[in-house]
């Protein structure tokens, strides 16, 4: 019998809750205008960095911003059991390039944006099942290797729709223990992949939002919580609209979160920044929690909190070939402990 | 007064593109394919030869003329050289066009960047 | 099973109607008025490239609007590679795809974005990836009307 499951879709991490002691986060520098720059560690002058492709320049975020969570954390990469990481681009080339670098045991992970919660549920149980004492999740995305990969090249003169994402040029991760001191991870939600038939690869706010709710959902019900428990839920990138929907789809499930609830890509950019519905890519989520809301935990403005990121599962190949965009959304609760 | 002409009759052209963009959701690319092909046929039809005797510019600048003046080069290769000139006579006639997007596009590509967008 | 999935089909058709609602239309009046104006201007300087190559060149009107063609793609091309196109078309939209200028954009900019990935398999192929099919349809359209005018018109 699995002594850790509740429900249908949650584990709960009951041995050894792993600790996040260790954090860091790099963006790029229309990120660093916005309003959460103060939380960002570091914040690129130029996106792409003295490297000599995009696709470099991020790789780059991904290695710096390991390196910044080891030395944090005063560890080396031979201390770490295993690295869990993702991203968005094929094959994930910036997290298992970066890992070739780094030298720690990997698993690469996709799961397009919901890459931050999905390798931090993996890390968490890996640790509370007694098979690692140090994990480290990290993801990224960047905007110029996302466009060219998902959309139209950079220099096209094209108009983008007010439901359209801006994918967020940076680099998040946490480094998760068996020891320590730090924010504890208690639950984690599996989502399952849920597709309302939305199409418009220009609206995945749309797309992602029922994946969200049905985590959500999912974690109330197994859990027997309900909204009153967390001092904030979180969502990873549906935007303006896609935050709205889900809002929407919650309540006729009988769910009010809107007094405390958030998403990353509302939180990044202004509006005057003409990113249209907000943000979106892996490292949407990534940043805003291990720069802007792991702090308010350690901080103790923030007690508990649910995340869950979110990520649309479509390819280039099969929204042209007319599919509708499949997606997803991990939910993990972090507490603030002792 | 051929500039007054020209710009509305182009301005309307685009609008008609935008309204397509805006309405139905589909990419510039297939606005592109589309107006050229729409302009192939118009011309083949005899319909776009008045828009283009009244807007000039205004009509062969936007994408339909770029059809108009494929089309009326395959029915001027057929007149002179029978069928070949059917195949000969679009490519012909926008070769200038064509060679001069292949030219300058790679020159510009190999002296610039991208630049990342704010 | 099916009954299931007309369930699902229901829940589905509703969702995207209520996700489409809640959305912003874009500012189709706005945007036409861009467009307008955008595009009105490209043809006008068209037309005073047209009108110089007749005027002063003596040009018939083929070579006046060959010479058109190329002198408009050859400055989109250069608006393209210093950035400024984009930073154009966010605003234009259509007064800035539909002109031949937005077909000098859409071969430019994939081969920009793509020198990286090498001169042949890069910028050579990928040249065409939005402006090939124009190509492919514009000439096999022109074609047929050729063959029409062949057999059904001469």
């Amino acid at each position: 019998m699995a002594q850790n499951r509740i429900g249908g879709q949650t584990i709960v991490f009951n041995n050894n809750p792993p600790k996040i002691i260790s954090r860091a986060s790099i963006v790029g520098k229309k990120e660093g205008e916005g309003p959460l720059a103060e939380y960002f560690d570091k914040i690129l002058e130029d996106d792409l960095w003295g490297e000599k492709t995009w696709e470099k320049a991020e790789r780059r975020m991904f290695i710096e911003t390991a390196q910044m969570i080891l030395n944090r954390a005063k560890k080396e990469p031979t201390d770490i059991n295993y690295l869990f990481a993702g991203d968005l681009l094929d094959q994930i080339i910036s997290a298992t390039f970066s890992a070739r670098s780094l030298g720690i045991p990997y698993y690469g992970l996709y799961g397009a944006c919901s890459s931050m919660t999905q390798t931090m549920s993996l890390g968490a149980a890996m640790i509370d099942g007694g098979y690692a004492n140090h994990v480290l999740c990290v993801t990224s995305s960047h905007f110029c290797t996302a466009e060219r990969q998902f959309r139209f090249p950079l220099e096209m003169g094209v108009q983008r729709p007010p439901t359209a994402q801006w994918t967020v040029t940076g680099a998040g991760g946490v480094l998760l223990s068996s020891s320590g001191e730090g924010p504890c991870i208690t639950h984690a939600t599996t989502g399952k992949v849920i597709d309302f038939g939305i199409k418009d690869a220009n609206y995945m706010g749309a797309a992602m939002a029922p994946a969200a709710a049905d985590t959500i959902k999912a974690h109330f019900e197994d859990t027997g919580r309900g909204p009153g428990d967390y001092d904030l839920i979180v969502t990873g990138d549906l935007a303006k609209y896609g935050r709205q929907l889900t809002i929407d789809l919650l309540k006729k499930e009988g769910y009010d979160i809107e007094d405390r609830y958030i998403d990353c890509g509302c939180e990044i950019y202004n509006e005057e920044q003409d990113v249209h519905a907000g943000a979106s890519g892996c490292a949407c989520s990534a940043v805003v929690l291990a720069g802007y809301l792991l702090k308010k935990i350690e901080d103790g403005e923030l007690n508990r909190i649910l995340i869950a990121s979110t990520g649309a599962l479509h390819s280039t190949i099969s929204s042209q070939q007319g599919d509708s965009i499949p997606s997803i959304a991990h939910a993990i609760v972090i507490e603030k402990k002792g | 007064m051929d500039y007054i002409k020209a710009f509305i009759t182009g301005g309307l052209i685009c609008v008609i593109g935008q309204i397509l963009i805006d309405k139905t959701n589909l990419t510039s690319a297939r606005i592109l394919v589309l107006f050229v092909t729409l302009g192939v046929v118009l011309t083949g039809l005899g319909i776009y030869e008045p828009i283009v005797e009244f807007g000039g510019a205004g009509a062969t600048v936007p994408l339909p003329g770029f059809g108009y003046a494929l089309a009326k080069g395959a029915i001027k290769g057929v007149k002179e050289k029978g069928i070949l000139g059917a195949f000969s006579g679009g490519v012909m006639a926008t070769a200038g066009g064509i060679a001069a997007a292949i030219v300058f596009g790679y020159l510009t590509a190999v002296l610039f960047d991208p630049k990342s967008k704010n | 099973m099916e009954s299931l999935d007309v369930k699902q089909k229901k829940i589905n058709e509703e969702y995207q109607k209520y996700a489409n609602s809640i959305s912003p239309k874009s500012n189709t009046v706005t945007n036409c008025i861009m467009a307008f104006l955008v595009g009105g201007l490209i043809c006008t300087i068209g037309q005073l490239i047209s009108n110089i190559a007749k005027n002063y060149y003596n040009m018939n009107t083929e070579e006046a609007s060959a010479t058109t063609s190329i002198t408009l793609i050859l400055i989109a091309a250069l608006l393209t590679g210093l950035g400024l196109y984009e930073k154009i078309g966010k605003r234009a939209g259509a007064g800035s795809v539909v002109p031949i200028t937005g077909f000098s954009n859409s071969i430019v900019s994939p081969a920009m974005e793509h020198k990286r990935e090498g001169y042949v398999m890069g910028i050579g192929a990928k040249m065409f990836s939005v402006a090939g099919p124009v190509l492919v349809y514009g000439i096999t359209a022109s074609v047929v009307v050729g063959l029409i005018n062949y057999f059904f018109i001469k």
